[in-house]
């Protein structure tokens, strides 16, 4: 395994740059969508269960089904991969999101407005503190996810570490399967720890 | 002039048969302590709550300080109104000196001042600043978070005050000595407080007057000595007879 990654450290290294890239930027486009969903679902509580609704669905479509069922629309890589991984973690994100906010002590809401702060203080000043854990929660939970569910992406020529497990399954390289399994569970574990010294920096 | 007009206000939940409030009319003067009386349901605290727009009113119009509040923006309302409730609602994130800020800060009161009137703010409810100004609410007994409480609301000197059951989650002995307290601050600062209230000891015990509350409907709104005297009906009788034995009772005359 060492010796194929000094023999040809390009073969890991780049496919490791472009699932960092990809999640990266699924990540930072997921987020500014699901804050705005979420944030129309909490200012109008009806939209909440159309949100729910919708994207329940997309989230059970299996991964290769929704990728090759997007590559009509937008051709294959990264870039439907992106849209793709983006609609799951709208399902994780403003589920945990609008859950976190709305289960934050009623009476502490109350006094809030009580004295005086509108829909945003009482959002940012209240509720979105109080609801820090569950909103991290949603957030690691996408990125493993996203983490995973891109390695799928590598079938649709968006690249990324899944090239490896793909390429090495169908070549039977084991180095490539070892590399591939042991850096895509390593950036999950690494971003993870990453999430949770943000959070507590928070 | 009159710090809080009722004027023929109803309140109807959707889906309900009957009214919340039910044309309630009444006059509450400046400076004066009025207590709401009544059982649970009885309207009481929608009435209260529709005075700083934590309610819409139905019908009818309320005036705070001279002025209908259906004309002024809900939030600026509450601003300039004190609420105190049941809950105490304290935010576990921040300090007891945060948590008053917090207020200050709606106000736009110039920061560097912050301290002295968190501190006055704090000496006024009989809590030692140097002790409590950076401790977490958690940290404090209930009685202690009350008294932040009440500090919060009295944050920006709101002409009036809106007290929903504030002692309602207190233990009776630190409950008897907080009214006594709060009848104190508010014979110190001539404030007009509203306060809501199940217990007829209480009502009578800190109102110049008692609204007596059943079904929606006022029924009578006096001082303690004329509901007592002269109850306007058998249910405001019954109400005080109920009461008899009471302590309390004796102790105000």
């Amino acid at each position: 395994m060492w010796e194929y990654l000094q023999r040809r450290p390009e073969k890991i290294l780049v496919p490791l740059i472009e699932h960092i890239e990809l999640v990266v930027i699924t990540l930072v486009i997921s987020l500014v969508i699901a804050s705005f969903l979420s944030l129309l679902a909490l200012r109008f509580p009806k939209l909440q269960a159309v949100f729910d609704r919708l994207f329940t669905i997309i989230y059970s479509i299996p991964s290769l089904a929704l990728f090759v069922l997007m590559i009509p629309v937008t051709g294959l890589g990264q870039t439907t991969a992106i849209i793709v991984l983006t609609l799951y973690n709208q399902y994780l994100l403003i589920k945990n999101f609008t859950t976190g906010i709305n289960e934050v002590d009623p009476s502490i809401v109350e006094a809030a407005k009580g004295i005086g702060m509108d829909f945003f203080q009482i959002l940012t000043k209240v509720q979105i503190p109080l609801a820090k854990r569950s909103l991290f929660a949603g957030i690691r939970l996408a990125v493993v996810s996203t983490i995973g569910i891109g390695t799928i992406a590598a079938s649709i020529n968006a690249g990324g570490l899944g090239t490896l497990l793909f390429d090495g399954l169908r070549t039977m390289n084991l180095n490539k399967i070892y590399w591939g399994v042991l850096l895509s569970a390593g950036l999950a574990i690494v971003m993870n720890g990453l999430l949770k010294v943000v959070e507590n920096k928070c | 002039m009159d710090a809080i007009v009722y004027n023929n206000v109803c309140k109807k939940y959707k889906n309900a048969k009957a009214y919340a409030v039910d044309h309630v009319n009444a006059n509450i003067h400046e400076g004066e302590f009025v207590t709401i009386l009544g059982a649970s349901g009885c309207g009481k605290t929608t009435l209260l709550k529709m005075t700083n727009r934590l309610i819409e009113s139905d019908e009818g119009t309320i005036t705070v300080s001279g002025k209908e509040i259906k004309s002024l923006d809900p939030v600026e309302l509450r601003r300039h109104v004190g609420y105190v409730i049941q809950q105490i609602g304290l935010f576990p994130h921040m300090t007891i000196a945060q948590n008053i800020e917090v207020r200050l800060e709606l106000l736009h009161v110039d920061k560097k001042n912050y301290k002295e009137i968190v501190d006055g703010l704090l000496r006024k409810v009989a809590l030692n600043p140097d002790d409590f100004r950076d401790r977490y609410p958690s940290q404090l007994s209930g009685g202690q978070q009350q008294r932040v409480g009440l500090a919060r609301a009295l944050a920006g000197n709101p002409k009036v005050m809106l007290l929903d059951e504030p002692f309602g989650a207190i233990d009776a002995i630190t409950r008897r000595s907080m009214q006594k307290e709060l009848k104190r601050l508010h014979e110190e600062n001539k404030r007009t407080f509203l306060l809501v209230t199940h217990d007829i000891d209480e009502a009578f015990l800190l109102g110049d007057r008692v609204m007596v509350m059943n079904e929606g409907h006022l029924l009578q709104f006096d001082t303690p000595e004329t509901i007592i005297d002269h109850p306007a009906d058998e249910f405001v009788k019954t109400l005080v007879e109920s009461s008899r034995e009471s302590s309390y009772f004796y102790m105000r005359g």
